[in-house]
């Protein structure tokens, strides 16, 4: 059971780390956007 | 388009969760592999995601070879980096899966050794637009792109053209292939899940490089404007 668990986790895992990295690229956008706004 | 979004979203999120529970408690145990074999209902869903995003990359990158639009250009980037997304579950979950079966962690097989390549290929690809900036850059990726299509083909074939460590494919491989309807079920549902997913991964992640090539536009506006400002002073 410990490979079926490992599978299964290291598949959610490598997917939240992207969701997560897809979120800081749009916090970035953000501020980015604001910077130009203000200029 | 949030609202569609956010549906879409939501569904996939059901589907996800379903798909998870037929694989673990659904579906029945497999009689030679036993509980470990349940890692086919993860494992063959996001080959066949990466399997979609490579060759709808190399379309993109085509068109955009032919037309130079920024959209495409932005859908190429977008399934480019999903499917290494995905690749990369299908690489670490396959040693997981072959070492109580086969026992062994890695092989040099043809299949498992093209999957790398590709993956190799495709990072390659994303650094190359990563690191690389100004005008033929998009243009490079796209004839790199080209290339690693072909691995993506090689990868599905393999098992078809070559002996190999890794099994025979289980649909659609002769008089031998298929498997229990109630697997049949669990497998069915979790391929339109992660296909789901998938999809919404690219619509995410397109969004974002058509908002980062606005912002470098009016980036580069900006600074013309500075340019003319100070040469008319």
């Amino acid at each position: 059971m410990k490979f079926l668990y490992a599978a299964f986790g290291i598949t959610w895992a490598v997917h939240i780390v992207y969701l997560v990295i897809l979120t800081r690229g749009f916090n970035k956008l953000r501020d980015d956007i604001k910077d130009l706004e203000r200029e | 388009m949030k609202s569609k979004f956010a549906i879409f979203a939501l569904l996939t999120f059901v589907l996800l969760s379903w798909g998870l529970y037929q694989a673990l408690v659904g579906a029945p145990t497999e009689a030679t592999m036993g509980q470990v074999q349940r890692i086919f209902y993860y494992h063959v869903p996001n080959a066949w995601v990466m399997e979609l995003c490579f060759p709808l990359n190399f379309l993109a990158s085509i068109i955009y070879l032919v037309n130079r639009k920024a959209a495409i250009d932005a859908f190429a980037v977008a399934t480019a980096e999903v499917g290494v997304v995905f690749c990369t579950v299908v690489l670490l979950t396959g040693p997981i899966w072959a070492r109580p079966v086969w026992g062994i962690w890695w092989t040099w097989d043809a299949r498992l050794t093209s999957t790398l390549v590709l993956w190799l290929i495709y990072v390659g690809y994303l650094m190359l637009r990563k690191l690389s900036t100004g005008g033929p850059n998009p243009v490079l990726a796209a004839s790199f792109a080209i290339f690693g299509c072909i691995d993506a083909v090689f990868v599905f074939m393999a098992i078809r053209w070559f002996r190999t460590q890794h099994p025979k494919p289980v649909f659609a491989g002769g008089a031998d292939s298929g498997i229990d309807p109630r697997m049949m079920h669990a497998f069915l549902i979790n391929l339109l899940a992660f296909t789901c997913y998938g999809a919404l991964l690219v619509w995410i992640r397109y969004s974002l490089e058509r908002t980062r090539q606005k912002v470098d536009e009016a980036h580069a506006m900006k600074s013309l404007l500075h340019q003319e400002a100070r040469s008319s002073r």
